[in-house]
């Protein structure tokens, strides 16, 4: 159980890894915290040419605030994130949604570009990227283009980024003040991948309600529940509309049974957890 | 390349060198290059946590990085715990409270919650329970082991 051979390339500029994997024509798999990639490599389930180690590209990592959005390199540590003020502050549901992620001796090493590029279908952030109406940067030969969630995700474990480019930023607008927020997951074991999670912010302006709602593990993809924050939108916040929102959240997600849970559970687990995290999201609005 | 790269970094204070392929493991690295051998090797997953380290002050899976990503790196085993041939007082709750039985998962143990109450050091019986979930101990003596931390936290803070 030890990795295959590979050529191992750790450049210092994002052109430099764009153009190594160009070079190897997608053969070779970047490698960024590891978390995901280095199991795969120990029990032989990636078998890449090279790995284009990419934590030796000091201009991949940090988090800054500007115009309304909080940029994050594609190599920030998913314990930098959790720790960060400016998150905090401009985004608590990614704060939360962190702390789902993993252990923190995972998220020591395990970035929040690398989750998302890896696109688990349960895994926390790509499901708040769609909440948030997130986008990403990705970097190829012919240079950069911006994608959202929705533009990214393909299917499980699989994006729409072509072998030659490189996820480099995540953009995420920040989330508005007042707003109220939750993340909610049913895992097995703390720490394992969610079977289902519910990422939830709503807000009030106007007198008039809002919610921003995404699942994931129900799916091959995670999924913004529109529908569901219609409902919050035309009937508020009461009781009977969030749990009319809740069993829409169910309506709205196409589930696949695995060896983890039936399709059926995943769909209870979305009506259960969107209420719960609907709930706890709007018990925050100030 | 596949050629053998050197690595050098700093393990519990003292200036290493070896060299090795690139895919060979920072705790293959660490147990068979630099000899030693308390960091244990479990899953190789990343699920156990048996052999959790600190790279750079932080808990991290040495099963999960590579020996040429720690070069340039400090790092903490748990032959790195003891001053002048006393116990760390980690390591000290460990054995006043019964928290290890067969011993593998130790070495993780101690490493994770040493990090542990450096982020939260003051936790209460909950956030060890969470924290330490990332370390698995199949003697089940989890009940012993979050007593020694409990009882470590105000001694370290």
């Amino acid at each position: 159980m030890k990795p295959p051979r590979f050529d191992y390339h750790a450049p210092r500029t994002v052109d430099e890894a764009v153009a190594l994997l160009a070079r190897y024509g997608g053969d070779a798999k970047p490698l960024a915290g590891g978390q995901s990639l280095v199991p795969l490599l120990n029990f032989r389930l990636a078998r890449p040419a090279a790995l284009i180690d990419l934590n030796r590209i000091p201009a991949l990592a940090g988090i800054r605030e500007t115009d309304g959005h909080v940029y994050f390199g594609a190599m920030t540590r998913q314990r930098a994130v959790e720790f960060s003020p400016i998150v905090a502050r401009k985004l608590p549901l990614l704060t939360e949604a962190t702390r789902w992620v993993g252990h923190l001796p995972i998220r020591s090493r395990g970035t929040i570009g690398g989750s998302i590029a890896h696109a688990d279908p349960s895994a926390e952030y790509p499901a708040v990227l769609a909440a948030l109406d997130g986008t990403v940067v990705a970097r190829g030969p012919k240079g950069e283009r911006e994608l959202s969630a929705g533009a990214l995700f393909e299917t499980y474990l699989t994006t729409t980024l072509e072998p030659d480019e490189l996820l480099t930023e995540i953009r995420l607008p920040v989330m508005r003040d007042g707003a109220g927020w939750a993340f909610e997951e049913f895992a097995r074991r703390h720490g394992d991948f969610a079977i289902v999670g519910v990422a939830a912010a709503a807000w009030r302006e106007d007198g008039r309600w809002s919610a921003r709602l995404a699942i994931a593990g129900a799916g091959p993809v995670p999924v913004r529940l529109h529908g569901a924050e219609e409902i919050i939108a035309r009937d508020g916040v009461g009781a009977a509309a969030v749990e009319t929102a809740a069993a829409r959240a169910a309506d709205l997600v196409r589930p696949d049974s695995d060896l983890h849970a039936s399709a059926d559970y995943r769909r209870n687990l979305a009506r259960v957890l969107t209420g719960r995290a609907l709930r706890n999201a709007i018990a925050r609005v100030k | 390349m596949t050629e053998p790269v050197t690595v050098r970094l700093t393990v519990n204070g003292v200036a290493r060198e070896g060299r090795c392929a690139p895919r060979k493991l920072l705790v293959d690295f660490v147990r068979e290059d630099l000899a030693l051998t308390g960091t244990h090797v479990g899953c190789e997953h990343g699920i156990c946590g048996a052999c959790t380290i600190l790279v750079n002050g932080e808990a991290a899976r040495s099963c999960l990085m590579l020996a040429v990503q720690a070069d340039g790196a400090e790092l903490t085993t748990v032959e790195g715990l003891m001053t002048d041939g006393a116990l760390h007082p980690l390591q000290e709750a460990f054995r006043e409270h019964h928290g290890l039985q067969c011993g593998f998962c130790t070495p993780g143990m101690l490493l994770t919650a040493l990090d542990l109450l450096r982020v939260q050091p003051e936790p209460s019986e909950d956030d060890i329970r969470a924290g330490l979930s990332a370390v698995l101990c199949r003697c089940t003596g989890y009940h012993g082991i979050i007593k020694a931390v409990q009882a470590a936290a105000p001694r370290l803070r």
